[in-house]
């Protein structure tokens, strides 16, 4: 960073003579910090995706960002095998706990957020206000509060222990009410009361369609924070069959210095959890990075 | 801002059910989940264990601001706040800065492709900490790197140097997520605004630092606020390093401390550490908030 500011510093001392000079060496320093910075950001990913490409041996002594024997799938198949596919089951606890989780986060935060924005009722604002104090509460800091509620009920070490926490979204609430009051109008409500339409059923059929990119967005940040919430889990689970993908590759990676052969699956492993997000970010882009521009940051 | 409806009372009595139904689902999870657990563990915060004797049963009463008094002398609790007050000193403003160029850059003429970079650099916010933390560890370990030159000579897991390794984890995570938070507020600047500027003479630097900058000044007070509450919550990384580097101890971050003292088990410890950290997070970014308010005023 200190090289290129320099160079602009350099740089703008001549700006001045030339106005095509400036945007010639203005677009090439700007490039240059984006390839930088792309370097930055995907070398990782690309080390991660060449090396679940290799054999064990491959894996120590070829180079480390190009590919060697191409066995990324003889690596997946050794992993959905061992100990009977316990990935396979991580996987697919990650998937009901994220996927279910986010759903019905964004049903019932898009419910409130459209609530508080269509209706008056005595309170509005103040319910609104705790619900903001809720987005500043971290997810961490409920963890351990968290724990001790479920212990005394008994439930920890459940399913519910991780999913019923995640269905809460104060965030979704918030982007909901801003989403809803800018492009909800009161007359397209209106019109449907006047159809004969019940309350419910018109934000079902006409509401949830003006809002969906901001619930796409809330869906797509709670479905990450679900997938990447680590406390959480690993404070409440005890039983291996219940963990979700992260948990599951943390334990591994700690196993690593007893069984070196476990390396090898840590890598894999974190290849195939990372590759559903970015799948759903990237097909879903057009949405949330709308319900981004519009919504939320005002 | 918010354009709510403003309807009469009649109206809005005529619709209390529809009302309830869109509040309550959301309403009694918050409460279940959110308020509920903050209550218990305040209230286990001010109980204590008692002994009848040296082996008497371990009973449990109200024992006021013991346990408040226990965290305030608890030096490795008071170690790691100042750990991450530091690292949060040091991180948050390389990221915002770094996060902010990359926004100005993708949102100035200078840079073609800008939709391609705009997803790289997004790319490693679907990235699952743990997993981050599990390919960096292996990428700073100087065997595996594939950068041995660097590797070899400098030990990013030594004690000295594995929280900065921690924060380049941190920052490499979420440089992306807050520049499309900045960039999203600069998409909604009015293009009218340059034109007159670019009239003036003013060139791409000058637009940035006099127009934009100031524009999305409510942007990055946003995503300080929020980067200040993650880093206060440090879990996952350090958790995953400690597999790495021995330099990484139980109570390297305040959330691994109370985490390890409620596995001793020292719940009421634990809980008191939680709301102390809590308030402890809430006052720095309320005090934020409301200096760079002042700021903007002035």
């Amino acid at each position: 960073m200190t090289t290129t500011a320099s160079l602009m510093a350099r740089e703008g001392g001549r700006l001045g003579r030339t106005a095509t000079r400036e945007s010639a060496v203005s677009r090439t320093i700007a490039m240059a910090v984006m390839i930088v910075a792309t370097l930055y950001f995907l070398t990782p990913l690309w080390w991660l995706f060449v090396a679940a490409t290799k054999s064990r041996a491959d894996f120590t002594t070829t180079a480390p960002l190009w590919f060697a024997d191409f066995d990324l799938f003889g690596n997946i198949a050794a992993l959905f095998q061992y100990r009977d596919g316990v990935f396979l089951r991580w996987l697919a606890n990650s998937a009901l706990y994220a996927g279910v989780g986010a759903a019905l986060a964004t049903l019932f935060a898009a419910m409130a957020g459209y609530a508080i924005a269509k209706y008056t009722f005595r309170g509005r604002e103040t319910l609104f206000n705790v619900v903001l104090g809720g987005v500043l509460v971290p997810a961490t800091a409920l963890a351990l509060p968290l724990f001790l509620i479920f212990s005394q009920a008994g439930a920890t070490n459940t399913i519910w222990a991780v999913l019923l926490p995640s269905l809460v979204s104060p965030f979704g609430v918030y982007l909901s009410r801003i989403y809803a009051s800018a492009s909800v109008p009161d007359e397209i409500i209106e019109a449907a009361r006047i159809d004969g339409a019940g309350e419910v059923r018109t934000f079902f059929t006409v509401a949830t369609r003006l809002m969906a990119p901001a619930l796409v967005t809330i869906f797509l940040f709670q479905f990450v924070a679900i997938w990447n919430n680590f406390f959480l889990p690993l404070i409440m689970l005890r039983d291996e069959a219940l963990f979700p993908v992260t948990m599951g590759l943390y334990v591994w990676n700690t196993q690593v210095s007893q069984i070196p052969d476990i390396r090898a699956l840590v890598v894999v492993g974190s290849l195939l959890s990372i590759i559903p997000l970015i799948v759903t970010f990237l097909g879903l882009q057009r949405f949330w990075q709308s319900g981004l521009a519009n919504g939320g940051l005002k | 801002m918010v354009r709510d409806t403003v309807v009469t009372p009649s109206r809005a009595v005529r619709h209390r059910k529809a009302l309830a139904a869109f509040l309550l689902p959301f309403g009694v999870l918050f409460v279940l989940f959110y308020v509920v657990p903050i209550l218990y563990a305040v209230y286990q915060s001010l109980l204590t264990v008692e002994r009848e004797g040296t082996f008497g049963p371990a009973v449990q009463v109200f024992g006021g601001l013991t346990q408040y008094i226990a965290v305030f002398q608890n030096e490795p609790f008071w170690a790691s706040i100042v750990r991450v007050l530091m690292f949060g000193a040091v991180q948050v403003p390389i990221m915002l800065g770094l996060a902010l160029i990359l926004a100005l850059l993708l949102d100035s003429p200078l840079v073609r492709g800008a939709k391609f970079f705009r997803l790289a650099f997004f790319a490693p916010y679907a990235v699952p900490s743990v997993i981050a933390a599990i390919m960096w560890g292996f990428l700073y370990s100087p065997n595996l790197s594939p950068f041995t030159a660097v590797t070899g000579s400098v030990d990013f897991l030594s004690a000295d140097a594995v929280l900065w390794s921690i924060a380049n984890v941190v920052t490499w995570v979420y440089v992306g997520y807050n520049m499309l938070i900045i960039y999203s507020a600069l998409l909604s600047i009015p293009q009218e605004i340059y034109e007159a500027a670019r009239l003036d003479g003013a060139n791409q630097l000058r637009i940035a630092w006099s127009i934009k900058i100031p524009l999305v000044a409510p942007a990055l007070v946003l995503t300080g606020i929020f980067s200040i509450i993650g880093t206060f919550q440090l879990l996952a990384e350090p958790q995953v390093f400690a597999s790495f580097s021995s330099a990484v101890t139980s109570t390297f971050t305040p959330n691994l401390t109370i985490y390890s003292t409620a596995s001793v088990p020292n719940m009421s410890l634990a809980a008191a550490m939680s709301v102390v950290l809590a308030v402890a997070t809430f006052l720095l970014s309320f005090t934020v908030l409301k200096l760079t308010q002042r700021r903007a005023t002035l």
